[in-house]
């Protein structure tokens, strides 16, 4: 009785993650549960006659909607994205490499879109959108509201990279008779690498999964996000929960095949 | 995502982890360049943005004319907004401040065995903390909405233990709570995981040396360690929380549970001249966010948060 | 401009050269000639401003005033790249993401060297890594990455090689042997090496002549072994080794001595061995010059009488800890030649000679006076 009680007490914070972990995946689970639903009209309730049925993994696309939607969010993320770890990159480095005047201000217009809710970025875009800019409301509204929140975690993230750095790396590429120009190319840029790929993939994963702001500015143009929203009220179709959960897969095995390439690289020594 | 708040929670915990270089030659202009397309963008389609929000919120509507609006120095529109939505303001925060607790309690364990007790299975339990939230947000937000549903088990269960007061789960404020600590729940659990891996494990050990008891130790040695981390993580997850408005929609009822965020969104798509009141409602959410997280900046804080 | 610099050749000159940051000089008004093909030794604690100086002969700052020079040709104000100079990093700075050939091979290719890939493998062949040229940096351990860093800088032939600390992060019997190791590379490539460290032993062992910096200043210059044995200031009296001090004041002359009081005791010095001829005067001599006797020695006409206050047996020798009628402890390594050694304890009254010849004599200063007081021996 008291070894169990001990037990307990030396892996408690050990089993409450494990609880929390369940929890974290509960959802997830119940989605991908439902991907196989042998519904009939809405895919709220386990249908208990029909068996599982692969058929929505067999045909993912064939919902009306779901696929175009999948498209446009896949377009909006590759296009945010790019835009936004170029631009993210450039504020780094200069926030990083340089003491300049403004450096302080810049800090914190950086930080600010991160320090405010989505439904106040989202309210203010949409106001200049049609009382400013006069631009309508679609797919590149949606793009460039989403480069813009993104440019902030780009930021933070090749930030960090950056100012782990060993600046005497740098120093040892101009002793080498490295000129400013291959210094950077050689040495700064293959370094900051996983940084920026980091913060490209995170503000992929921010734009396909964004729904406030986008909702906001948007228009008639259909994200995932949005269309399951949407289509909530009539009942999502199980297509949505394939989608979703290959999502999920795919993020997964990225990171596992990251982490597994990253321990390689840092080389078991022979 | 990852990297991005482990990065910010870095930036709680090291003011300057690499000071500007000294040396080498720094021309003048070269920064601005850097800076110019990245800082423009976000001045065009933020601060611009947020200028025509605060002047959107003093307009006034052209009377006989809904929908239609005039540039003026309206200050009744706050007036207007905050005494019909005050409210929903005062929810936003208690909901927030509630989830913020829970996201708390449940994190700071699961980061503490994270760092401390997980030995070689740290990095797979970094990536089940962050898997979940590949799915997309609306559709396991709505999964819980299936989960807690009346016809849901559990719902199911605790009604046939007369455990439920009301008979319900979701269309409850404790559903919406529920609903936003698990979707902002990373977001205080990768912080506090970044600190707490960077404290060096022998002071742990040092603290049970001196206090013995573990409450102690936690007290003063672990949670100080965390510092920065649980600063960051609260308003990762104070800030989005108090502005969101999808969990009240999916998991709440129409009425008593609808926070700021709905009233914004629904001010400015269903309400006919709702106009300037939802602009004013989100300077006010902003103006008040931003006194609060700097007030506790102040408190408890850091200097590179902001 | 570059390709000019970069060919320049012959000895180091240092002309005035002085830097200063916002709040402080780091180097004031320092002037050296480093010969070509010289293993030269800049020591002094750390902020002394050695390795400012260092990286002002690599580019890596600009001096406020004054001129760095190689051979006739003015260097000052050009950057890393364009001169014939190469560093050996402390932290080594070896490029992780490049495999041990590439970062070897990185500065001839940079210089355009046709047959960049067979230096480097001779360079490496040179420190003994030929065998690990395909791995990363994070796969050797530190003396190996120590000792691609020195091919790194080697390969390019550098008319001077800086070596900032190179074996500070090693463990010490690695150092000893690397020490050696870099002793031999030097003679063999007969390149200029400035070697910066904070560890006398280290700059006595391998350099021709070293430079002892304090506050941004050169104390003073020699060979090792002239720093030794006469110190000129009472900081390098006590950086370079340890010295036994005491201030006095100068009475006379005795034949080739000059004659002081310290503390009522009168001492000589040998004239040449003096840099002060009157007034005051800061008397030294070496801890292993010093006899210790268990009762006054006859006729040496130099002796001490000192309480002794800790004894420490190392094997080879005996340390003991005095303290002298000034105050001063003092401290003396006696041989252990006996067998039978003199068991000296705690609290003895004991008595301290020396041959006057091996005394020496420098400036009084705030360093010394600090030093002449606190001395402990340590």
């Amino acid at each position: 009785m008291t070894r169990a009680r001990s037990w307990v007490s030396d892996h408690i914070a050990m089993i409450i993650a494990v609880a929390v972990l369940v929890y974290l995946f509960l959802p997830v689970l119940y989605t991908f549960v439902f991907s196989f639903n042998n519904y009939r009209r809405s895919n709220i309730e386990w249908v208990s006659d029909g068996s599982p049925t692969l058929k929505h993994w067999a045909n993912p696309c064939g919902a009306p909607g779901v696929c175009p939607a999948l498209v446009e969010s896949i377009k909006i993320g590759a296009i945010a994205t790019l835009v936004a770890t170029a631009l993210g990159t450039l504020i780094a480095f200069a926030l990083v490499r340089y003491v300049f005047r403004g450096r302080s201000s810049t800090n914190v217009l950086v930080f600010l879109p991160m320090a405010t809710p989505e439904v106040v970025l989202g309210a203010s875009l949409l106001t200049i959108f049609i009382q400013g800019f006069r631009m309508d409301l679609g797919f590149w509204t949606v793009v460039i509201a989403h480069i813009m929140f993104c440019i902030s975690f780009v930021v933070v993230t090749v930030k960090a990279r950056l100012q782990s750095l060993d600046p005497r790396l740098e120093e040892a590429a101009s002793d080498l008779y490295a000129n400013p120009t291959t210094t950077f190319l050689r040495i700064t840029f293959p370094l900051a690498l996983p940084g920026i790929v980091a913060a490209a993939l995170l503000s992929f994963s921010l734009s396909f999964d964004d729904f406030i702001i986008t909702n906001f500015v948007s228009g008639n143009e259909t994200t995932f996000p949005k269309f399951v929203y949407v289509s909530y009220t009539r009942g999502i179709p199980a297509q949505a929960n394939v989608i979703g959960f290959s999502m999920f897969l795919i993020a997964v095995l990225c990171v596992i095949a990251a982490q597994v390439i990253g321990s390689r690289r840092r080389g078991v020594a022979a | 995502m990852t990297t991005a708040i482990a990065a910010s929670a870095r930036e709680a915990g090291d003011p300057q982890l690499t000071p500007p270089r000294r040396g080498g030659r720094r021309r003048g202009w070269m920064p601005y360049v850097l800076l110019l397309p990245g800082l423009l963008w976000l001045t065009l389609f933020f601060i611009v943005p947020l200028v025509q929000l605060g002047s959107a919120s003093l307009q006034s509507q052209w009377p006989g004319a809904p929908g239609y609006y005039y540039r003026d120095v309206n200050g009744a529109n706050y007036l207007d907004a905050l005494s019909a939505y005050g409210v929903h303001f005062l929810r936003s925060l208690a909901f927030a401040g509630m989830a913020t607790v829970l996201c708390f309690a449940i994190a700071f364990p699961l980061a503490y065995a994270m760092a401390f007790k997980a030995g070689r299975w740290r990095n797979v339990m970094l990536i089940l903390v962050v898997a979940p939230f590949f799915t997309s947000f609306i559709l396991r937000t709505i999964a819980w909405r299936q989960i807690l549903a009346d016809e849901g088990p559990l719902a199911r269960t605790l009604n046939a233990l007369h455990l439920l007061p009301g008979g319900h789960i979701t269309e409850t404020w404790v559903a919406v709570v529920a609903g936003l600590t698990y979707n902002f729940l990373p977001f205080m659990v990768l912080p506090i995981y970044t600190s707490l891996e960077r404290a060096d494990p022998r002071l742990l050990e040092a603290g049970r040396d001196l206090y013995a008891d573990r409450l102690t130790t936690l007290r003063t040695v672990t949670i100080p360690l965390a510092a920065p981390g649980i600063l960051a993580g609260t308003l990762l997850t104070f800030i989005p929380a108090a502005g969101d408005y999808v969990n009240a929609e999916l998991l709440g009822s129409d009425t008593s549970t609808k926070m700021v965020g709905n009233v914004i969104n629904s001010q400015f798509f269903t309400v006919l001249g709702g106009y300037p009141t939802a602009a004013a409602l989100s300077i006010s959410l902003m103006v008040l966010i931003l006194v609060l997280v700097l007030g506790y900046v102040r408190r408890f804080g850091t200097e590179e948060v902001l | 401009m570059a390709t000019n610099t970069r060919e320049a050749h012959g000895d180091l000159v240092l002309e005035n050269v002085t830097k200063e940051f916002a709040d402080f000089t780091a180097v004031d008004d320092l002037s050296l000639v480093v010969p070509r093909g010289s293993f030269f030794a800049l020591l002094g604690p750390s902020g002394c401003g050695k390795t400012t100086t260092l990286r002002m002969v690599a580019g890596l700052e600009q001096p406020t005033h004054g001129k760095v020079l190689i051979g006739q040709t003015d260097i000052t104000g050009t950057r890393p790249h364009e001169r014939p100079v190469n560093t050996v990093f402390q932290s080594y700075a070896l490029f992780p993401h490049l495999t041990i050939r590439e970062n070897v091979a990185f500065g001839p290719k940079r210089r355009k060297a046709a047959d960049a890939v067979r230096l480097a493998d001779d360079a490496l062949e040179l420190v003994q890594l030929s065998h690990l040229a395909g791995r990363k940096p994070v796969q050797l351990s530190g003396g190996q990455q120590q000792r691609v860093a020195l091919a790194r800088a080697v390969v390019n032939q550098p008319e001077v090689l800086l070596l900032d600390e190179p074996l500070g992060a090693l463990d010490l019997k690695l150092r000893r042997q690397m020490q050696v190791e870099l002793k031999r590379i030097q003679s063999e490539v007969g390149l200029t090496f400035i070697h910066v460290t904070h560890d006398q032993e280290e700059a006595m062992t391998m350099a021709d002549t070293v430079a002892v910096m304090n506050r941004g200043r050169i104390e003073q210059m020699g060979p090792p072994e002239r720093l030794y044995d006469l110190p000129q200031t009472a900081f390098v009296a006590n950086f370079v080794g340890q010295s036994n001090l005491g201030v006095g004041r100068i009475h006379g002359t005795d034949g080739d001595f000059i004659v002081a009081e310290v503390s009522d005791t009168k001492v000589r010095i040998p004239k040449q061995r003096s840099e002060i001829h009157d007034g005051e005067v800061m008397f030294g001599v070496r801890p292993e010059k010093v006899r210790i006797h268990e009762s006054q020695p006859v006729a040496t006409g130099n002796d001490v009488k000192a309480t002794v206050i800790d004894v420490s047996f190392t094997g080879v020798a005996t340390q003991y800890l005095v303290t002298v009628p000034s105050g001063a402890s003092w401290t003396v390594y006696e041989q252990n030649l006996d067998v039978e050694p003199i068991s000296l304890r705690p609290g003895d009254d004991v008595w301290l000679s020396w041959d006057p010849t091996h005394a020496f004599g420098v400036p009084v200063d705030e360093d010394g006076r600090k030093a002449a007081l606190a001395e402990d021996g340590a």
